[in-house]
């Protein structure tokens, strides 16, 4: 009896014993949401005039108190939340990098200089495009400012889920910071029709993805019983026997973050979206979709499946090759500028892929410095595209940017810039990015996929070009788009993205031996 | 004195007259131009204020060297020192680019792109020429070789002729081809350096100084090769030259054809052969083959050419079949040949095309041949430095250019005596073609329209004069050029492990047909 009784107080001690928190080593992700829930609090009881302003001063202030954080855990390796949340070298890396360009993001969404109307969102998404109702609120100046709740939400689920060490955590991660793009994607103020075709289309689509990661996560736990990537990890060496079920769940899991870091051939989503979404959250989702994603990535294949390493790597390989290839040639074909940028983000993933199959320290430094790279300069671009506009909004038709250079040529060599540093020319972070990855699978052994990245490079700087050609060599039409000039925000981000991509590619040590020092992943 | 950062401020003299002159209002043209005129001129007083220091025979790889780390997470150092192939390939560089802004004073208005964009452009090309050349870490010559097409490229998409834009863009892309195979190659050699020393590094002298695994050896050698023979260009990589050259203001096709394609063959002798020996013994066979093709392919088609640009490209095609040649031919001869060919070419490209683009000014900027006819009865002063640059080009002897080909034919015969002999035969197709542009154009009776055409200016003589008498001068005395040269020829030599074949075997061979052949072509 009294044996029982001990039995039933001893389980319940262990039922009920306070999950270890470390509260500061998850506070950027705890500030961040803080600020969501108080910004929802803003548009329920703060009066419509005031809430821009104050929506403002909580996303800038909470994005520094999570970016200061961020910098003071510099070093911390630990694992907290009973195995949920990894901090690590590589985590504050991806945190910092994102909350630097969600910053510069919000600088593009508050924007208000640009468009004659307002900024870049509908007055009321709910309002059907084109009707009375429309008309009316875009005429009383009414600005949507739930995109700010929104956005600091999908900064939360960013911030999470290349921490997220176990997969339930994981998929919470990606969904917080899912759900609220879609909805953002849909709320251009401009050719609304398109952008609302975009936000279901990614929805869709991601909502499918995501029930493949789901069920990916079931399969991992029916063979391990457990969601952490560390006991994954463990089993997959205690019970190789078992790799079918671990096989199956892998490739659903795989499916679910290739999707997000929009890897062929899970990346029809991208153009559409890239195309329809506003072009700030199009610049903010690019950027940082990419990091967030690929830091999962990243821990999902290096710490809960490095086991199964001489499985995935085969299948990545051909995906990574394919994803640089058909990224680069269809973007050739295309005569929209954001569709081209949508391209060759999905050729940029084939390159970081190729840092993910060095396995091995160097490829995961590379991996990180070319994410860094390729965020900035693919947020400048966005700037640049939210500010070249005609009557009829921005004008992303490639025929209107023709002879551009001779209406402004800082704006024109600025984003020639940007295309160079795509294209990966030296002296640019594009450059270094690039070197970086290609060394780190040479050193591998990978010379083949090396190559084929050089092929694609090659077929890629032709569209990079193409844009400069446009710009440059011929002469301005009628229909040529006009530069606007911005306020201080947008100038600012696209400043801070243009003096990134010249420093990170004349002086990038500093940045080099930070990633080099981020050293592996914490298991 | 001797710590005094000659290289480094060789570069940076260009480079901020080039941002004084992008930053000026756009109405000052006329200080744009003088700005970089006066730059252009201090550095080349500047070159051969070091030139004058050089040391000759020093033991010393290198000369005039400095060296910071870059980028120490991968090996990376900005290390810039010359021997004397690279001293002359700077020297050319700092002599053409004066000459090339004078001599396209009037060559650009402002209804493309602006005045001051096309001079600060060749200014910034002049500090990444002479950085090309003057780097001894090979990522940074690497930076160098790829960034310098950007220049180049607006350079001939925003102030050339109909098709510049696809003429650019073909430039662009196929460097850019050569240039990232070679940047697999870089960094496998890197790879390579780090698994044999421990720690990787980009250092030319300690990377020349590996022994590396001659399979390995053969996979790098190409990416590099390719590059270069993109740049040079050898058949078969050569179709963007032409284009290239003919949308292009004279000035820019000068720097293109003069300095800028000597980086393929400057990498061939630097780079290919002392890093990869054992792959370029392998391979040479295949670039001499290649060489020949480009020789008699080259002028065969500049033969029947009826745009002038086209044909200087073609015939450039040719010369750098010889100079290729002539690297590949491993003999020190050979190899001084080379390199004094690559100086002359330049010196002779520049006469053509800037004399071809002084008379296209004067009528409509048509460059085919068929427009003019006996221009020397109304422009004598043009026709005569017409002739010294077609005199120059066909190698008469007396000019720079008959002892860089002499040299080069004779190392040929020294190591092939085919190779040698029929290598020769390029010459006569050479003197054909020069000879029957000259005829065509400025002999003969003087065409109608061409009534009144006006003759050289000061300013355009003044841009010629130099040319020419370097030209004369070092050809009837090339000792300065060849002491530079010769012991860093020597130097490549030991590194590949050539020695030159012992002359009883080929001495009485080789004066017989060699010089007989240069003798007919007059």
């Amino acid at each position: 009896m009294s044996a029982l009784a001990t039995a039933v107080v001893s389980e319940t001690e262990t039922l009920f014993t306070a999950p270890g928190i470390n509260y500061y080593a998850i506070a950027p992700i705890l500030i961040i949401f803080g600020a969501a829930v108080v910004s929802v609090l803003v548009e329920a009881f703060v009066p419509r005039r005031a809430r821009r302003p104050v929506q403002l001063v909580i996303v800038i202030g909470s994005v520094l108190a999570a970016l200061a954080v961020v910098i003071d855990l510099r070093g911390t390796r630990l694992i907290t939340g009973e195995g949920a949340l990894a901090i690590d070298g590589p985590t504050l890396i991806m945190q910092g990098t994102l909350l630097i360009i969600a910053l510069l993001a919000a600088f593009l969404m508050a924007e208000r200089s640009i468009d004659p109307l307002g900024d870049a969102f509908a007055p009321r998404a709910s309002a059907l495009p084109g009707s009375e109702d429309e008309q009316e609120f875009t005429k009383r100046g009414y600005l949507q400012t739930e995109i700010w709740p929104f956005f600091l939400l999908a900064l939360t689920g960013m911030l999470a889920f290349p921490a997220a060490n176990d997969l339930l955590m994981m998929f919470v991660a990606l969904e917080v910071m899912s759900l609220p793009l879609y909805l953002l994607a849909g709320m251009a103020r401009r050719r609304r029709l398109l952008s609302q075709e975009a936000a279901l289309k990614y929805f869709v689509l991601g909502a499918f993805s995501s029930a493949f990661f789901l069920y990916g996560v079931a399969m991992l736990y029916g063979f391990s019983g457990s969601v952490s990537l560390v006991a994954i990890a463990d089993t997959l060496t205690a019970k190789p026997s078992e790799a079918t079920l671990v096989a199956v769940g892998m490739a659903m899991l795989l499916v679910g973050l290739l999707f997000k870091v929009a890897a062929v051939p899970f990346h029809q989503w991208t153009p559409d979206v890239y195309q329809g979404a506003p072009t700030p959250i199009t610049g903010f989702m690019a950027a940082t979709v990419k990091i967030a994603a690929f830091g999962a990535l990243l821990r999902v294949l290096y710490v809960g499946l490095g086991g199964m390493r001489w499985d995935w790597e085969p299948i990545l390989w051909i995906i990574a090759a394919l994803t640089m290839l058909v990224g680069s040639i269809i973007a050739i074909t295309q005569t929209d500028i954001k569709r081209m940028l949508a391209y060759s983000s999905i050729a940029q993933a084939g390159f970081i892929l190729i840092g993910v199959l060095a396995v091995s320290p160097a490829g995961l430094a590379s991996a990180l410095f070319y994410l860094i790279a390729y965020a900035f300069t693919t947020i400048g671009a966005f700037a640049v595209i939210s500010m070249v506009r005609d009557a009829s909004g921005e004008a992303t038709h490639l025929s209107k940017w023709a002879g551009l250079s001779k209406k402004s040529p800082l704006v024109a060599a600025i984003f020639s810039l940007f295309m160079l540093a795509l294209a990966g020319i030296p002296l640019t972070s594009g450059f270094v990015g690039k070197f970086g990855v290609f060394t780190a699978a040479i050193a591998s052994g990978a010379t083949w996929l090396v190559i084929i990245g050089v092929v694609a490079s090659v077929i890629a700087a032709f569209f990079y070009v193409r844009v400069i050609v446009i710009m440059y060599f011929s002469d301005p039409t009628p229909d040529t788009a006009s530069v606007v000039v911005p306020s201080a925000f947008t100038t600012i981000a696209l400043a801070a993205a243009a003096t990134v991509t010249i420093v990170l590619g004349i002086f990038p040590q500093p940045v080099i031996e930070l990633v080099n020092q981020a050293g592996v992943f914490i298991r | 004195m001797t710590t005094f950062p000659w290289l480094t401020t060789l570069m940076v003299v260009p480079l901020v007259g080039s941002i004084v002159v992008a930053l000026l209002p756009k109405a000052r043209t006329l200080l744009a131009k003088q700005i970089a005129l006066v730059v252009s001129v201090a550095t080349l007083v500047l070159t051969v204020l070091m030139a004058l220091q050089f040391v000759g025979d020093s033991v010393e790889p290198f000369q005039f060297v400095e060296s910071h780390p870059w980028i120490p997470a991968f090996g990376i150092s900005y290390s810039v020192g010359v021997d004397g192939i690279g001293l002359v390939l700077v020297a050319l560089a700092a002599t053409l680019v004066p000459i090339v802004v004078l001599a396209g004073w009037n060559d650009v208005d402002d209804s493309r792109g602006s005045v001051k964009g096309y001079f600060a452009l060749i200014l910034v090309l002049e500090t990444l020429m002479i950085g090309v050349f003057a780097a001894t870490d090979v990522f940074l010559f690497y930076v160098f070789f790829e960034v310098m097409l950007v220049p180049v490229y607006f350079m001939i998409g925003r102030y050339g002729g109909a098709q510049r834009s696809y003429a650019a863009v073909k430039f662009l892309l196929y460097s850019l081809v050569g240039g990232l195979f070679m940047l697999a190659s870089l960094i496998g050699l890197y790879v390579v350096s780090a698994q044999m020393t421990g720690t990787g590094t980009f250092d030319f002298l300690t990377l020349a100084g590996l022994n590396i695994d001659e399979g390995v050896q053969k996979m790098l050698f190409l990416g590099f090769f390719f590059a270069f023979a993109v740049k040079a260009p050898l058949w078969p990589f050569h179709t963007w030259l032409p284009d290239a050259a003919a949308e292009s203001k004279a000035g820019t096709s000068v720097l293109l054809l003069g300095v800028l394609d000597k980086v393929g063959t400057f990498g061939m002798i630097r780079y290919c052969l002392p890093i990869f020996p054992a792959a370029s013994n392998f391979y040479a066979p295949v670039v001499i083959g290649m060489a020949l093709i480009g020789i008699f392919y080259g002028a065969f088609v500049a033969l029947s050419q009826n745009d002038m640009k086209r044909l200087f490209a073609y015939s450039s095609m040719s010369h750098f079949g010889f100079i290729t040649l002539g690297i590949f031919v491993f003999t020190s001869v050979g190899q001084s040949g080379s390199v004094v060919y690559m100086v002359a070419h330049g010196l002779s490209t520049a006469a053509l095309f800037l004399t071809a683009g002084f008379l296209m000014s004067r009528y409509h900027g048509s460059s085919q041949i068929s427009d003019y006819a006996g221009v020397n009865k109304t422009a004598p002063v043009l026709a005569g430095f017409f002739m010294i640059a077609a005199l120059s080009s066909l190698a008469l002897p007396g000019m720079v250019s008959f002892i860089g080909e002499f040299l080069v034919l004779l190392g040929a015969f020294e190591r092939y005596m085919w190779v040698g002999a029929l290598a020769t035969l390029g010459i006569v197709i050479t003197a054909a073609y020069v000879l029957r542009l000259y005829q065509r154009t400025m002999t003969g009776p003087l065409k109608p329209e061409l009534e009144g055409m006006p003759d050289l200016r000061g300013r355009e003589i003044t841009a010629l004069v130099p040319i020419a008498v370097l030209t004369i001068v070092l050809g009837l005395f090339p000792a300065p050029l060849l002491n530079v040269i010769n012991p860093a020829v020597d130097r490549v030599m030991t590194s590949i492990g050539a020695t030159d074949p012992a002359p009883t075997v080929t001495g009485a061979a080789l004066e017989q047909p060699g010089l007989p052949a240069e003798g007919t072509e007059q």
